[in-house]
């Protein structure tokens, strides 16, 4: 009777595995039709864009490896005590009080792990962080922006400045001094391939947020304050509109505080600035004479 | 000398009427009460109600968000709701519920009669009425707009010019009197007022984390008191303490928010991890594996709290070095935080593990903060944060800390501590269906949300296009949350229904390790007749052992018990 329990329980146990086993199998086989039905940016950031939000999208990578097999090994020690120590008829409890050398042990492996993340990210942080040259067939430029250069000292800059609720851009190489006819627009930026942009960050008024996720990693525009980043499209990307929008809370409308950058060819960027150039020209040449009119009807100098 | 020994140890029966004290009754004398467990019964049920308040808030933001353009609330409407729902969180339910727990609990566990300075204590929960109400009141008029980090200059005069920030100043500032009072009230009560023989390496988990707490509330509180009181001459006396074109800093309200709001989060898990140390060694019959390891885990976790602040602050613009020493910072409180959870496990290990409800809370606790305590190390790396701050990834990892931390802590908390407070014993059958349907909710609300934000969506918006997955992740999301709330009802439910036909409790229905089990249950107002002296951190397993050597008969020969079978 007691052999015939034993291994009726035993059966239990097995089929009891096998089933959760199965059941594992089947939850990690539907996430994974649903992961890559849906979208690459399922599991991991967006990238594709830029060479920083690549090193980001493969040092994530490097963090998710890390952090998958420690999800595992902890998750499933604790599961299996839970399954294996259940109190049963008979079970004494072991009257464990510690152990130093097991205790020592995890805690030096827990900081090895972190060492070995700090390294990770020590190595990739010259990638994301500095922005390395122009390439051949992009924008030639004379001299760079002041701030953060690659190293030929040379980069398209172009001023970035967060206002309640849009995103103005100046492309300017001197965001503290620009000139007044500078060229600009709102909430799309226009950008050539091939070439290292830097971008000079400012607010206008309250925090936000400058963020393309394609194009790299969040970066605030605070008043009284310049924050810098940088991108480089590669020239396979020419004509794409990358998309983003404010990521730091600025008000009620802050949810429609988006912002676009499309990449042109350096020839097509030429021929945006000198159009923009011309309409500049023009409306001011026509504010000019409006202004004259008014000034001659009221009679004020 | 020999004889008056032997004439101690013979037990004489005796009649003990001492200190029986009529309890008093009706609402005035809960009104006027200074016991400690008046008011940590009125801290616990008044912060369960903005605890509710809360989740409303936040089922309202889901069904928001639940379609996308959806046009069920306006953005002046949905910027409200979040500010509301996690301040209320954070400064009306986690923080004084753990203050609550730790009121009850601590006189009790330490052979107490009661606080230190039992008006203060009342004082200290008045405050947090107080600031309740003063901050609910605004919903009469203009609620904040600012997110509970009210961050400088939005939360300014120039950009938030109705009264709702005021509103949010004065909360900070009553609840923050009130957690101070307590703070110094609970550190003066463990400091002093312990039973004999209970030495720092007897004293139990969960005061280690209360004493923590305190610490960790005398030293942040001051900080965030200046700053919410700079912000307020900023919106009405004039000065410029946070406004750039004036030169002042929107900076530095970031660096003083976050200095206190980063210790904040430890203020609310480690009460949440004193309850798991507690709770598991009782239902797997085994003592905590190395009680030291997580004493001192708990103090550095409290230490390190202090030098991490600035990693919520990564996309500002700060030099590569800070990102860099933040970074390392947070790296090493991952260690602590893992050898607690090591340690937990190892409690679990060869233990004999009854499934009740407190420890299915737990266990809770452990498989879901592990997530939340993994995601922060994503976020830590400042690159790879560069692209999940202010996203829903933060959201998620946020509230896999607070909610699998915190909230499923006071949860366990609830359920095995209810038998002490009233008498009576919660039903295992609505508590295990309220826990799975916690965590069924919990997981499907939140762990969508990684994939979310890492599909682009910030935190904070109120609406969004129809790009991508977004609506569908999001409606998964919402659908989460409601089987979340139904799970926290059935909960509710459970309390109400036992308080009056729940099964009669006794002292000690678990068969718990510490003193609070050895009173009646409900405590009498005197806590203890006799106090006894104490011997380990378990003393009431040395209680329950020398009862059966004595109820043992004479002349059988001794039976071992199971306890010290396995010691010899």
């Amino acid at each position: 009777m007691n052999r015939i329990r034993r291994v009726l329980g035993r059966r239990c146990i097995h089929s009891r595995r096998s089933r959760l086993l199965a059941s594992l199998a089947l939850a990690a086989l539907t996430l994974l039709a649903f992961a890559s039905g849906a979208s690459a940016d399922f599991f991991s950031p967006e990238s594709g864009g830029s060479p920083n939000a690549d090193s980001i999208d493969s040092l994530y990578w490097f963090v998710m490896a890390v952090a998958i097999v420690v999800f595992l090994g902890v998750e499933g020690a604790l599961f299996y005590s839970l399954i294996k120590f259940k109190a049963r008829k008979g079970a004494v409890p072991a009257q464990i009080r510690g152990n130093t050398r097991l205790e020592i042990g995890w805690t030096v492996g827990a900081a090895l792990i972190l060492v070995l993340l700090s390294i990770m990210t020590f190595s990739k942080l010259g990638d994301i962080r500095n922005p390395p040259n122009s390439s051949a067939n992009g924008l030639k430029l004379a001299a760079g922006p002041s701030q953060r250069l690659p190293d030929n000292g040379k980069a398209l800059n172009i001023c970035v400045n967060g206002q309640q609720y849009i995103w103005r851009y100046t492309y300017t190489q001197d965001c503290t001094n620009a000139p007044l006819d500078a060229p600009f627009s709102y909430q799309q930026m226009v950008a050539p391939v091939n070439t290292t942009v830097t971008l000079t960050i400012n607010a206008q008024d309250v925090a936000h947020s400058w963020w393309i996720p394609k194009l790299g990693g969040k970066f605030d525009a605070i008043p009284g304050y310049t924050n810098y980043t940088w991108f480089k499209i590669s020239g396979k990307l020419a004509g794409k509109t990358f998309t983003g929008q404010c990521a730091e809370l600025c008000g009620r409308n802050h949810a429609n505080m988006t912002a676009q950058v499309r990449a042109v060819t350096p020839s097509q960027y030429e021929q945006f600035i000198q159009t923009r150039k011309t309409q500049l020209k023009a409306a001011n040449a026509a504010a000019a004479v409006s202004r004259k009119q008014l000034q001659a009807q009221s009679g004020t100098p | 000398m020999a004889a008056t020994t032997e004439q101690v140890l013979t037990p004489v029966p005796q009649v003990t009427a001492s200190a029986v004290v009529a309890q008093p009754t009706g609402w005035t004398s809960w009104v006027t009460t200074t016991d400690h467990k008046r008011i940590g019964i009125m801290y616990m049920v008044l912060t369960f109600v903005f605890f509710m308040l809360g989740g409303v808030e936040a089922l309202l933001m889901r069904l928001q968000l639940s379609q996308a353009n959806n046009t069920l609330l306006d953005p002046k409407t949905y910027n409200e709701l979040f500010t509301m729902h996690g301040t209320t969180m954070i400064f009306l339910f986690v923080v004084p519920f753990m203050a609550g727990l730790g009121n009850y609990l601590v006189p009790l566990m330490i052979g107490a009669r009661d606080m230190a300075f039992p008006k203060l204590n009342a004082l200290s929960f008045w405050l947090l009425a107080a600031g309740g109400v003063v901050f609910y009141t605004s919903v009469f008029f203009n609620p904040p707009e600012c997110g509970w980090t009210c961050y400088s200059p939005l939360s300014s005069r120039d950009y938030s010019p109705n009264s709702g920030v005021d509103a949010w100043i004065y909360l900070i500032h009553l609840t923050g009197i009130s957690s101070l009072v307590g703070a110094v009230n609970f550190y003066a009560t463990i400091a002093n007022m312990r039973a004999k023989g209970m030495g720092w390496g007897r004293l139990p988990l969960f005061v280690w984390s209360i004493l923590t707490y305190s610490i960790l509330l005398i030293v942040a509180l001051p900080v965030i008191a200046a700053a919410v009181t700079m912000l307020l001459t900023d919106r009405h006396f004039g000065t410029h303490f946070f406004e750039a074109s004036r030169g002042g800093s929107p900076l530095l309200w970031q660096h003083l928010f976050w200095f206190f709001g980063h210790p904040e989060v430890y203020i609310m898990v480690l009460p949440g991890f004193g309850v798991i140390s507690e709770v598991l060694p009782v239902f797997s019959r085994k003592p905590i594996f190395g009680y030291k390891a997580i004493a001192a885990s708990t103090v550095l976790i409290g230490f390190l709290g202090f030098l991490v602040w600035a990693h919520h602050m990564f996309s500002t613009p700060s030099p590569t070095i800070v990102l860099v020493f933040f970074m390392l910072g947070s790296f090493l409180i991952a260690v602590p935080t893992g050898v607690k959870m090591f340690n937990w496990i190892a409690t679990l290990w060869r233990g004999t593990i009854e499934f009740k409800t407190p420890l299915l809370f737990a266990v809770g606790f452990l498989a879901t903060f592990l997530i939340g305590g993994i995601t922060g190390i994503f976020l830590a790396v400042f690159p790879v944060d560069w692209q999940l701050t202010d996203t829903y990834f933060v959201v998620a990892h946020l509230h896999y800390v607070l909610m699998g931390g915190a909230v499923f802590g006071i949860f366990a908390a609830i359920y095995f501590w209810f038998p002490k407070i009233t008498g009576r014993m919660l039903s295992e059958g609505l508590g295990k269906t309220s826990f799975w349907l916690m965590m069924i909710g919990f997981h499907t609300t939140f762990l969508i949300q990684h994939s979310l934000g890492l599909d682009g969506m910030p935190r904070r918006i109120y609406e969004y296009a129809d790009v991508g997955h977004l609506e569908l992740y999001n409606l998964i999301s919402t659908i989460g949350s409601f089987i979340l709330a139904i799970g926290i009802l059935v909960t509710v439910l459970n309390v109400v229904k036992s308080l009056k036909t729940g099964v009669v409790a006794g002292p000690d229905p678990w068969r718990g390790n510490t003193l609070e089990w050895f009173t009646t249950s409900p405590p009498p107002v005197n806590n203890f007749d006799v106090v006894p002296r104490v011997r380990s951190v378990e003393p009431m397993k040395d209680i329950r052992r020398q009862i059966e050597r004595q109820m043992a008969p004479v002349d059988d020969a001794p039976a071992p018990s199971t306890e010290s079978a396995v010691r010899a």
